[in-house]
């Protein structure tokens, strides 16, 4: 009769903790107990792990097999145990080293054919075992790439719970089977992730107000909202966003990379390096935004483009409910989702678009049409975006659609491409650090009001005389001010001006109400 | 009479020779009343133990253990009150006890002994 232990990663949220697997061979009736909060999919665990046991050709002992998973009030979720767990009984009967199991993190769903299969959230688990200390972790070898991507860490990929035992020390001669591979790139069907490398700046036709918008919301990290007819480009330009925008840095990336590997989407090769655009439709529910679920907490559309940019088209057709749920992390940068046993935390710093119709009818303002909708139900349509979210969006842009003498003049002028676009932008941020080197803040958007009107940074009466005549005469709130001020900083850096001028806080203004 | 049931009777003369061999005193064997039966009924320093013998000849079909359940147990627990009732003996302890004999044809009889399962 024997005990042993290894060890297995649950996550929650991003962070992951070390769970203990413990296995105790009694001298009981055959029967396999698994205690330690485990949910209905690890329950489960003790019958795959005696089939693949079988075909693999070590099986379980005939007595009683009791397995632990430490600590026990902590919630544990999903198939990523399995190996551990069957390690570690076989690790208690004498088949594998016990100190060899012992001494690595094990993390992989079996098949019952014995066969090991990927688990997502891998990239985050790893994160976590190589934080707590450990340095040698086994996983699927689907997962394996993904795994790799962890630098300090010795990864060791099998494809079987043979394998696996033979490199703990069984005496079972190698049989090579079929690796299953991680589902690949293109996701399941209904993904709501828009490619974003085809598209290009370049093909915006007319609507210059809107491609400069882009670039000072690119430059200064500035939340943006548009307002326009349908046919005017709102979405695409939305698209468009994301490309503009620097690489990540390596923090950054590694965050959106195990916040894509939780969401199952996998990883391939490599890291994320390009900021990710999710655009949730106009059904989404509070849960489907911010993240939530029964049992185990997934992450949501706000936390999945966390570094990026998260597009909500027709946001008056949102639940005001999901809408206002967005406050909380475009306020602090965290959702947190709290449950009766855990607390779980996901990063969610994102770049909000939003894009609207004027009115139900979507004509309301455009020449030589007329627009249906009585005025009470062109309130109440905007309305439903709260006050609270549009103040804190800087940015508040009126697209039009484009005329016939726009489309020809268009195919004469050269275009902004959004290479070029995304060099400006990477310059202006490269302005905007090094002005606010030594502070907590990296961009324009920030940045708070008092800072930017502190005195080395204050304008001058002159330049700001139109902002304080509007601030005056009640058009803007001095929340609003300090936006404008923000945004004016943005496009000075965009232009690699010294300080904004007259003709920045003009443009500033312009965007903040126009 | 059945080949299935003159292994089982095979495997009691194995396991009763065991448990002999092992220093326990025979008190019964294949006891029987209007509730079923119990295989071996053996005692070591004033303890019972009641004895179920599962005998397979092989294990291809799983262990010998595995077709002990708990549903068989608890008859055995309650044929072991009505024992102590007719032989009028109230030994200090009781347990229940489990024997698996595996015999292979050709091989050495494999016997695996449980006590106190129940």
């Amino acid at each position: 009769m024997g005990l042993a232990r290894t060890h297995a990663v649950a996550l929650l949220g991003l962070t992951g903790a070390l769970v203990e697997v413990e296995a105790d061979i009694s001298g009981q009736l055959p029967g396999m107990v698994l205690i330690g909060l485990p949910d209905a999919a690890l329950s489960e665990a003790t019958e795959r792990v005696r089939a693949a046991a079988k075909n693999s050709g070590c099986p379980l002992t005939h007595n009683k097999l009791t397995i632990n998973l430490s600590p026990a009030a902590l919630p544990k979720h999903g198939s990523g145990f399995d190996l551990a767990i069957a390690l570690a009984c076989l690790a208690a009967d004498g088949v594998v080293a016990a100190g060899s199991v012992g001494s690595v993190v094990h993390i992989g769903e079996l098949a019952l054919d014995g066969r090991l299969r990927p688990v997502p959230g891998m990239l985050p688990a790893v994160i976590a075992a190589s934080r707590l200390g450990h340095r040698t972790v086994m996983v699927p070898a689907g997962n394996a790439a993904e795994a790799e991507l962890v630098p300090g860490i010795t990864v060791i990929g099998v494809a079987s719970l043979r394998e696996a035992a033979i490199w703990h020390g069984a005496e079972l001669t190698p049989v090579p089977v079929e690796t299953i591979e991680w589902p690949t790139e293109a996701g399941p069907a209904g993904n709501d992730v828009v490619e974003t490398g085809s598209m290009d700046l370049a093909d915006v036709i007319g609507n210059e107000d809107a491609i400069l918008a882009l670039q000072i919301a690119a430059a200064g990290g500035h939340h943006l909202f548009m307002l326009g007819p349908p046919g005017s480009g709102k979405t695409m330009l939305a698209a468009r966003l994301p490309g503009l925008l620097p690489d990540l840095d390596p923090a950054a990336s590694l965050e959106a990379s195990s916040l894509r590997s939780l969401a199952g989407r996998g990883l391939g090769r490599s890291l994320v390096t390009r900021p990710p655009l999710e655009s949730p439709h106009h059904t989404a529910t509070a849960a489907a935004m911010v993240g939530g679920g029964s049992g185990q907490i997934r992450p949501g559309a706000a936390a999945r483009a966390c570094h990026g940019v998260l597009f909500l088209d027709e946001a008056p057709e949102f639940a005001s409910a999901v809408l206002d749920a967005l406050r909380q992390p475009l306020e602090s940068g965290m959702i947190s989702i709290h449950r009766a046993n855990a607390v779980a935390h996901f990063p969610a710093r994102f770049q909000l678009v939003m894009a609207a119709n004027p009115c139900p009818c979507g004509q309301y303002g455009v020449a030589g049409l007329e627009c249906s909708c009585p005025p009470s139900a062109r309130r109440r349509y905007l309305a439903r975006i709260s006050g609270p979210l549009l103040d804190r969006i800087d940015i508040q842009l009126h697209v039009n659609r484009i005329t016939a003498a726009q489309l020809r003049l268009a195919a004469e002028e050269p275009r902004l491409t959004t290479s070029a676009a995304r060099e400006r932008v990477i310059r202006a941020r490269r302005a905007a650090r090094e002005r606010l080197a030594g502070t907590p803040w990296s961009l324009n958007s920030a940045v708070p009001g008092s800072w930017l009107r502190s005195r080395h940074l204050r304008l001058d009466r002159a330049t700001t005389a139109a902002l304080d005549r509007a601030l005056e005469r009640g058009g803007i709130t001095m929340r609003g001010y300090d936006r404008v001020l923000r945004v004016a900083w943005s496009i000075a850096d965009l232009e690699g001006a010294d300080r904004p001028g007259v003709e920045q806080l003009g443009q500033a203004l312009y965007l903040r109400t126009g | 009479m059945a080949r299935k049931d003159d292994l089982g009777r095979l495997g009691e003369e194995h396991a009763a020779r065991y448990l002999t061999d092992a220093g326990y005193t025979l008190l019964a064997r294949n006891w029987r009343c209007e509730q079923g039966e119990i295989d071996l009924i053996v005692e070591q320093d004033g303890e019972v133990a009641f004895v179920e013998v599962k005998t397979r000849s092989g294990i291809g079909f799983g262990h010998p253990f595995e077709a002990i359940t708990v549903v068989k147990l608890a008859r055995l627990r309650r044929l072991a009150a009505a024992w102590c009732e007719q032989a009028d003996a109230w030994p200090e302890r009781i347990r229940i006890d489990a024997i698996a004999v595996i015999l292979a044809p050709g091989a050495v009889p494999v016997i695996e002994h449980l006590p106190g399962v129940f």
